[in-house]
């Protein structure tokens, strides 16, 4: 029984002594350096470019600009391709761009034998624009007169959804009911991966080889295609070990330009290796959303109306677009219940870097405004907020009218009483009432909604094939990826689950490479345990039919008495062990009558999904004086269905909680008012926070087994990082009565309440 | 891939001096956590060095035998940090510089070149200024020694000129003895950061510990330069050490510093973090010189 066991990570003695080899480590020293020339205007028109003197500089090798690429427009988000136009990403992107809409935008590119060379050409060029008036806010952005980012798009406005349910203007009339109302609003955010976005590329046989440091290798073969206008046959993307990429590498970035560039050079390697800096200006980052919350309240706290409109800062260009909003507006229509709501999201273009996937898709900004209202609700009708939310939340039975989704049990209410018991909830709220003093303590919590994957709004599909040795063991490939969160181990535990073979039997070819790699989308929307785990099983339990076949022709038992077990044929009659796997596969292998190479292969398609609830409890102290919070307890608490793996299930919530952290307090992309330009696009000035500004990470679960399921499990990758703004914000309002409804909840902010609020 | 034109490694202090002198764009390379960082952003691409790190000669602590405290320049954080002598007579430094950036940055950066660089946020630099140190000098000319309030000119600018270099920073006994530091660096996070503002101070009782004889207090980004709050110290010098006293004191400071508004931190919250911890790091020093407040 290898599923719901710790294993040690299949590439864990690989990643501790250094062996293991990320994109830099396979990288050639003799290959050329490409850098990108960035428009230093923030919005405009290239008018000419200067290349003279750069091309004088002893190393550079090839110039390449804006006005000599292809004109293939292309999509960059890491979706499923669609081959219904309607539901096709937009296409605006251009390898380099004369129409530049950010600052750090991508306007020429430099080939060099090396970095230094290269670097000396970038600030030897020189370009000329003609600058446009530029917007950097989302609602500054849809006024009328505000600058055209893109012409099709009036007002900016990328898209505007609706969800609504039951008649709001009519619910509102009822006698009684009492109105709240509140103004949300969170920040542009990075990834902040350890390893930067790089690439390399060359040409062989006519043909464009791309390494990179993607979360999707699949969908960069297409889009490579699509970019460069070549078949999609003529690209190949490989990709190894990866130092995460939390949604920024579920997007091509730069593997088109790079892939563009050898072709200009004769197919020589060429590598694109983007530095902290450019990562943070010129890659992607979180949606910053500003959301407006209306709650129409009984005086007992039911619910009776809710309005939601939520504004989302898109950037320059499309990526993931309005996904991420789209989604956010579900976790409002469902998450609480009520007579009736309405739900609008505009997702808008500015001037900032292009917002894509991260970790949890929209769901941190709308659970941030949702639950910092219900907290703000239960203080004025003097109501336990706990209460509040239990009285309001989603019955278990409900079933999404759209994808199907039901919920099943009571998570909400199960994971609720695990992380109250942690943080002594109730002794806490008694304790910290009527504090005074520079120095109080508070309590705040907050739930959450997810679902797993992204059907039915994609393609879910997953194909592996599993490929028998002599001694018994199997290699083992898949599309979807590892990107650090150890999904390669829990892939490695279903196959010996289901195989019947040792975990340490299943070899996990963790290099996905799309010339032999089975076609799989990758790793995002906490979808690689849910739909892997089809495709796992499903060809598990083909390899499994195969084996047993020879197996009845080796030892003349019928099939229905055989099993494999611990990675011996068994007689299930007596549990006598027959032969062992490795005996049989050589058998088979060598065979002079019968021989087979024993393999199997299969796509699953998967037409479900799945609710991920939760919730988080923290405690925190706050210095008053130095406008300061100080996180001193925290506990996310997850029903992600059965664990594959608890304590890499507990290390995913860790991650995400740490993730959380910095999004309540500290992190914050800033632009020049001015110019546009970003102002702290480094590790320094961007506060991320460290080890030493988090208290223990207590990870807790409840374990509902998922019965849509192929090993009971549902997503655990992105949840983690919702929760926890929110659970520290309403732990400030319990410690000082201030509620502070912008993030990150920093000191800046903090000054400037606690002054209105006159507290200092 | 650093975009260096020559690299020298000088073999002595004289020989770093005549490298200096042969090479007048050269730039003076220690530890190094500084100046590669400007090399990368483009700021001294392609430029000559002057390597000084492997001279031991500038390394260590030393006590003269007056009693003056010599830290030589290429002396580490960790090192001064970990040193008997500084944990001794002046902990509030080894305090102090154990806040800088992380461990790695705290091995092979040095305070000297945390001082010449000039720059106001230096986590030395606050209780340097505080216990009134002496920089030594060497150039093509001899030494020379001038106090740290003059070392340092503007933002970023230090009395060096070219073919100068620092060796050795020197604290008095008069500046040390019976005196008791704290220092309070206020950042945004708890470690690989730098100050938003940062404040050292540090007091002399009488013998049965109610007076305060004499305070000095100083700050890093309250100012372009690192500044001492000189009336607020002399307001506080022979009156009782209690908390009314040193409120008042703390309220005083703010008329003897000139923070700005950035993007960083605005002038506002910079004044709010300036008084409150020049309360709470006297407090602290009376309390480590074994007053009660």
């Amino acid at each position: 029984m290898a599923v719901g066991v710790s294993e040690k990570r299949v590439d864990a003695y690989e990643k501790v002594t250094g062996r293991a080899k990320y994109t830099d480590d396979l990288a050639e020293k003799n290959m050329l350096v490409a850098k990108v020339f960035r428009s230093t205007i923030a919005n405009g028109v290239v008018k000419s470019i200067d290349t003279s003197e750069a091309e004088k500089i002893p190393g550079v090798v090839k110039i390449i600009t804006c006005f000599d690429v292809p004109q293939y427009k292309f999509p960059t988000a890491g979706h499923p391709w669609s081959t219904d136009p309607a539901h096709q990403d937009v296409a605006d992107r251009l390898l380099l761009t004369s129409r530049v809409r950010y600052y750090g935008d991508d306007v020429a590119a430099v080939i060099a034998e090396d970095e230094v060379a290269a670097n000396r050409a970038i600030r030897a060029i020189k370009a000329e624009y003609e600058e446009y008036p530029f917007v950097l806010d989302q609602i500054e952005a849809m006024q009328d007169g505000a600058p055209q980012i893109h012409e099709e798009y009036k007002n900016n406005i990328l898209n505007h959804t609706q969800i609504y349910n039951g008649d709001y203007d009519e619910a509102i009339k009822e006698e009684g009911l009492i109105k709240f109302e509140g103004w949300y609003d969170t920040a542009t955010v990075q990834h902040c991966h350890i390893e930067n976005h790089i690439c390399y590329s060359y040409m062989e046989q006519g043909r464009i080889v791309v390494v990179s440091s993607t979360q999707i290798p699949h969908i960069i073969r297409r889009i490579v295609g699509q970019a460069l206008g070549i078949p999609w046959g003529k690209v190949r993307i490989i990709k190894p070990y990866i130092g995460g990429g939390f949604g920024n590498k579920q997007d091509a970035l730069y593997e088109p330009l790079c892939a563009y560039l050898t072709t200009q050079v004769g197919g020589r390697a060429v590598k694109l290796d983007m530095t902290r800096e450019e990562t943070f200006a010129c890659n992607r980052v979180r949606h910053a959303i500003r959301v407006h919350l209306i709650t129409y309240a009984r005086p007992d706290g039911t619910f009776v109306a809710r309005k939601c409109e939520s504004f989302s800062n898109q950037g320059a260009y499309t990526s993931h677009g309005h996904s991420i909003a789209a989604k956010g507006i579900s976790a409002f229509s469902q998450i609480y219940r009520s007579k009736a709501s309405q739900a609008d999201a505009y997702t808008i273009y500015t001037n900032r870097a292009t917002a894509g996937a991260m970790r949890a898709y929209g769901i941190p900004q709308i659970t941030f405004a949702m639950e910092s209202h219900v907290e703000d609700i239960a203080k004025a009708l003097k109501l336990d907020s706990i209460k509040l939310r239990q009285k309001n939340m989603m019955e278990v039975g409900f079933t999404d009218p759209f994808s199907k989704n039901v919920n099943y049990f009571d998570s909400l209410n199960q994971c609720i009483a695990k992380g109250r018991e942690y943080i002594h909830w109730d002794e806490k709220l008694e304790k910290y009432k009527n504090q005074t003093g520079p120095i109080r303590r508070g309590i705040g919590m907050s739930i959450f909604w997810y679902n797993t994957a992204v059907w039915p709004i994609s393609l879910e599909t997953s194909s592996c094939r599993m490929v028998l040795n002599q001694d018994g063991s199997i290699q083992l490939q898949i599309g979807e990826t590892e990107i650090g969160q150890g999904s390669d181990t829990a892939f490695a535990q279903m196959a010996s689950e289901t195989l019947g073979i040792k975990f340490e039997d299943v070899h996990v070819i963790s290099t996905q490479d799309t010339d032999v790699t089975p076609f799989g989308t990758g790793s995002y929307a906490s979808r690689q345990t849910y739909v892997a785990g089809f495709s796992i099983r499903q060809t598990a339990e083909l390899l499994k039919e195969k084996i047993l076949k020879h197996a009845n022709e080796l030892t003349r038992m019928p099939v229905y008495n055989l099993d494999i077990k611990d990675g011996n044929i068994v007689r299930t009659t007596d549990n006598k062990v027959l032969m062992t796997l490795g005996e049989l596969s050589t058998e088979v292998l060598y065979s002079v009558t019968n021989c087979e190479h024993i393999t199997a292969e299969s796509t699953y398609q998967c037409k479900s999904n799945a609710y991920s609830f939760g919730c988080c409890f923290a405690e925190i102290e706050v210095d008053i004086p130095l406008c300061k919070i100080k996180v001193l307890d925290i506990v996310n608490v997850h029903d992600c269905g059965k664990l594959i793996n608890p304590q890499l299930a507990a290390a995913q919530v860790h991650g995400g909680m740490s993730m959380a952290i910095g999004y309540a307090l500290s992190e914050q992309m800033l632009y020049d008012p001015k110019t546009g330009k970003p102002l702290n696009n480094n590790l320094l000035d961007y506060k991320l926070s460290t080890i030493m500004d988090h208290p223990h990470l207590e990870a807790e679960f409840v374990e509902n087994y998922e019965p849509t399921s192929a090993y009971g499990t549902k997503a655990l990758g992105e949840p983690p990082a919702v929760p926890a703004a929110p659970a520290i914000r309403n732990a400030l309002l319990n410690a000082t009565g201030v509620s502070v409804n912008e993030l990150p909840l920093n000191p800046h902010k903090l000054f400037v309440r606690f002054k209105e609020e006159g507290l200092i | 891939m650093y975009d260096i034109k020559a690299l020298y490694e000088a073999e002595s202090v004289e020989n770093a001096v005549q490298l200096l002198t042969e090479h007048p764009e050269a730039v003076i390379i220690a530890g190094g956590s500084d100046v590669l960082i400007k090399m990368r952003e483009g700021k001294l691409a392609g430029c000559e060095l002057v390597s000084i790190y492997g001279l031991d000669e500038l390394r260590g602590v030393t006590m003269e035998e007056d009693g003056t405290i010599r830290i030589r320049p290429l002396t580490s954080f960790s090192h001064i940090t970990k040193n008997p002598i500084i944990q001794k007579y002046i902990n509030v430094l080894g305090e102090a510089v154990d806040m800088v950036g992380g461990p790695q940055i705290r091995n092979i950066g040095t305070i000297g070149g945390n001082t010449c660089n000039g720059v106001t946020s230096a986590d030395s630099a606050s209780t340097l200024h505080a216990y009134d140190a002496i920089m030594e000098i060497t150039g093509p000319y001899g030494v020379r020694t001038v106090p740290i309030h003059d070392f340092y000119i503007s933002a970023g600018k230090v009395d060096l000129k070219h073919g100068e270099l620092l060796t050795s920073i020197l604290i008095k006994k008069e500046s040390y003895e019976n005196y008791y530091g704290h220092y309070i660096k206020y950042a945004m996070r708890n470690a690989m950061d730098i100050a938003t503002t940062g404040c050292s101070a540090n007091v002399k009782l009488s013998d049965d510990k109610k007076t305060i004889v004499s305070a000095r207090i100083a700050y890093g980004v309250a100012a372009p330069v690192p500044i001492r709050a000189k009336s607020a110290e002399e307001f506080l010098n022979g009156k009782e050490a209690t908390a009314e006293n040193i409120a008042a004191f703390a309220k005083k400071a703010l008329d003897d510093v000139n923070p700005r508004t950035s993007w960083r931190a605005s002038k506002e919250l910079r004044l709010q973090l300036i008084e409150e911890l020049s309360k709470r790091a006297m407090t602290e020093a009376v309390r480590l010189a074994g007053g009660e407040i």
